[in-house]
């Protein structure tokens, strides 16, 4: 017998069922085919303007750094801004996201551009996020050429363009945006949820920020102001 | 891990009069008491996301054959390969099995228990291949070649110092005489040497905190990003997670992490939560080649369905660990199983056997304060009780535990008897003590006169002072 047969015989067997059950199978068929988002907090249960506040307030609360800028044409300059103000070198490396390649990056002319997945050697990374999540400053990433999951964790520092209008109240409207994006049932390879940059308390529950992934993590939030 | 828990009571006294351990033991409490409570009063909805998180787990477990049915099936349509394994040996076989296909000399880790319960470092170490952990605190005791004492902060019984000693003794390539004073060098330290480790690492292994029947998704969260470098550099990635772990959608899982990161280090979301469906897809610049699920049932399946069914409810945040008098006095290594704390206490007989680990139930003062922080609801000191029970029915306590107990029942079972003998006992006893209020020393009370006094009772019983204030 195989352990695939083993394992879920000894489950049937604890729990006194044979699989074959018409009511078991279609409660578990319901659930899957149309999933009910559970209990949401109210805190992140705001609109327009209020909802992008807390965003950032609770991003910021984590150690992220948040730009604001009023229009996709202002992030060239708010990222050349950013690394002048931090001594870090002109230079990222981003992805083929069509809102990225598409920003007036002639407004920014010292400022290098590198394409593809990082190697390991790259400052700064520049990424397009999904979404983010107000409840907790989540931003939300996935995986592909457009915004390669490498550049999420390698850079020293991780710059995300985030549209305030891509910022839901909870991570259930993200999943719901997701399956409308990529079918239902169907998931990117990888999905982030970033929160703050990285930290390890590991060593006497001090808590330090850069362990593995960014020791910076700079969110450039478009629009969305009252 | 070898199994030390057969010699708990020797663990603890050695953990209780350990310096260096009981220094690095007060940041438990400090650290993740504190951390909690805080979040959880920010959090209205907490009490009734966990019961939500409860209802979500219990309905997962009365359905699990065909969750995980319907995991696999997504899982495999996403191009991912699924292997079973009914216990740890199976597992071990499978992965050491796609390790040698992928032709892997290293492999890196993400934090994993489960690969701790199944011992693969030792295994894939003893057929050649290197396993390298990523987690700062499982990197740190994997350099002094100790199990983890927490399931969330594997080195949390050490000190600054202690990390210091072992980077100078195990980094000798770097300049010996660098300043290493500070928490945030040893930490530059460890991303500096493991980042080389990740880029030349053949195979990456994770656990899982969670899968996805929906979509066939594995779940990991991590605070350093280590778990994602593990998983997104190697040409393969393997997941291993145990039977439980699986839930049915993607809002059941965000129910669930909301629980999981307050309960466990007090924030409101962990820094990486990251889901991963499948290997690379055309078109993808970076992500595994392969991505393999080894699903392991190891003892589990004996407790779905009897009265130690709620343990699998368990989300292993450490909260009852770190809410537990008797962890904060001897830390984890005591309890001698990679599991510790009241949730190992539970676990580790399941797992390894009741012979093995008789002591760890024994290891617990049923203050209750482990299921009052538990994110899941388990009721933790009555599955202790449980297993006290078997232990008591299988004669493993000890003789005199037996005859102690088996002359209290007697009396319990005889309550005119049990009243006379008590009074005049209670009457002795408070007469005797009545000058000192406490002694120093009792007949058959050594076990607890060699460590403290015994305050001599009231010279009534209770039942007589009920009786008297009734009245």
């Amino acid at each position: 017998m195989s352990g695939r047969e083993t394992v879920l015989g000894k489950v049937r067997r604890a729990l006194a069922v044979s699989g074959a059950e018409a009511e078991r199978k279609a409660a578990v068929d319901e659930r899957l085919a149309n999933p009910v988002a559970g209990l949401i907090p109210e805190r992140g249960q705001l609109e327009g303007a209020a909802r992008v506040d807390l965003f950032c307030k609770m991003a910021e609360a984590v150690q992220a750094g948040v730009t604001r800028v009023a229009s996709s044409d202002d992030v060239p300059e708010a990222i050349a801004k950013f690394l002048r103000q931090n001594n870090l070198p002109a230079e990222i490396r981003l992805g083929a996201d069509d809102r990225l390649a598409g920003l007036p990056w002639e407004k920014t002319p010292n400022l290098t551009r590198k394409s593809g997945p990082s190697d390991g050697r790259d400052l700064t990374g520049v990424s397009h996020a999904l979404g983010g999540v107000a409840e907790t400053g989540t931003l939300v990433l996935h995986s592909g050429s457009d915004n390669p999951t490498t550049l999420n964790f390698l850079p020293d520092t991780h710059i995300v363009v985030v549209a305030a209008d891509d910022i839901a109240g909870d991570y259930e409207t993200v999943w719901q945006r997701i399956r409308t994006i990529f079918g239902k049932g169907v998931m990117p390879r990888t999905v982030n949820w970033v929160t703050g940059p990285s930290r390890s308390a590991d060593i006497e529950q001090t808590l330090l920020l850069g362990a593995h992934g960014p020791r910076a993590l700079q969110i450039i939030v478009i629009g969305g102001t009252a | 891990m070898r199994i030390t828990a057969p010699a708990f009571k020797e663990n603890a006294q050695n953990a209780l009069t350990d310096l260096h351990l009981q220094r690095a033991l007060e940041h438990v409490e400090a650290g993740f008491i504190h951390k909690r409570a805080k979040v959880v009063a920010a959090l209205p909805e907490f009490d009734a996301l966990r019961d939500a998180a409860r209802d979500i787990k219990n309905h997962t477990l009365e359905h699990l054959d065909l969750y995980l049915e319907a995991y696999e099936k997504a899982a495999t349509k996403a191009g991912g390969q699924v292997h079973w394994a009914e216990t740890g040996g199976d597992a071990r076989a499978i992965i050491l099995d796609i390790c040698r296909k992928a032709g892997a000399k290293t492999i890196t880790k993400g934090k994993s228990m489960v690969s701790e319960e199944i011992n693969i470092n030792d295994f894939l170490a003893e057929n050649g291949i290197e396993p390298v952990e990523t987690d700062l605190g499982e990197y740190i005791i994997q350099l002094r070649g100790e199990p983890p004492s927490h399931i969330i902060a594997p080195a949390v019984h050490l000190t600054k110092d202690q990390v210091e000693a072992d980077f100078r003794r195990v980094h000798t390539h770097l300049d010996a005489a660098r300043d290493l004073s500070e928490s945030t060098s040893l930490l530059a330290e460890a991303r500096g040497v493991l980042r080389d480790k990740f880029l030349a690492a053949d195979v990456g292994m994770t656990g899982a905190n969670f899968l996805v029947a929906e979509t066939g998704t594995s779940v990991i969260v991590t605070n350093e990003g280590n778990g994602d470098l593990t998983q997104v550099l190697p040409r393969v990635h393997i997941v291993i997670a145990s039977i439980e772990k699986v839930v049915p959608t993607l809002e059941d899982v965000s129910t669930l992490l909301r629980v999981l990161a307050r309960s466990a280090t007090g924030q409101d979301m962990t820094v990486y939560n990251t889901f991963s469906t499948g290997p690379r897809r055309p078109g993808d610049p970076d992500g595994p080649e392969e991505y393999h699920v080894v699903i392991l049932d190891n003892g589990r399946t004996a407790m779905l369905g009897n009265e130690f069914h709620d343990m699998l409810r368990c989300i292993r945040c450490g909260a009852c660990m770190n809410h537990c008098p008797v962890y904060h006095a001897i830390g984890g290594h005591a309890y001698g199983t990679p599991y510790v704390g009241p949730m190992g206490a539970v676990l580790a007989p399941a797992l390894f056997g009741l012979d093995e680990a008789a002591n760890l139930p024994n290891a617990s003062t049923f203050c209750g304060r482990c299921e009052s922080v538990c994110p899941m609801r388990i009721p933790l000191p009555k599955l202790l009780r449980h297993w006290r029970e078997k232990e008591f029915e299988r004669g493993l306590a000890p003789a005199t535990q037996r005859w102690g107990l088996g002359v209290w029942a007697y009396f319990a079972q005889h309550p005119r008897l049990y009243r006379l003998s008590t009074r005049l006992a209670i009457g002795a006893l408070g007469w005797l003590g009545k000058k000192k209020g406490r002694f120093r020393a009792l007949p058959l009370a050594g076990g607890w006169t060699r460590h403290r006094d015994l305050p001599a009772p009231s010279s009534r019983t209770f039942i007589d002072q009920i009786r008297d204030r009734e009245q």
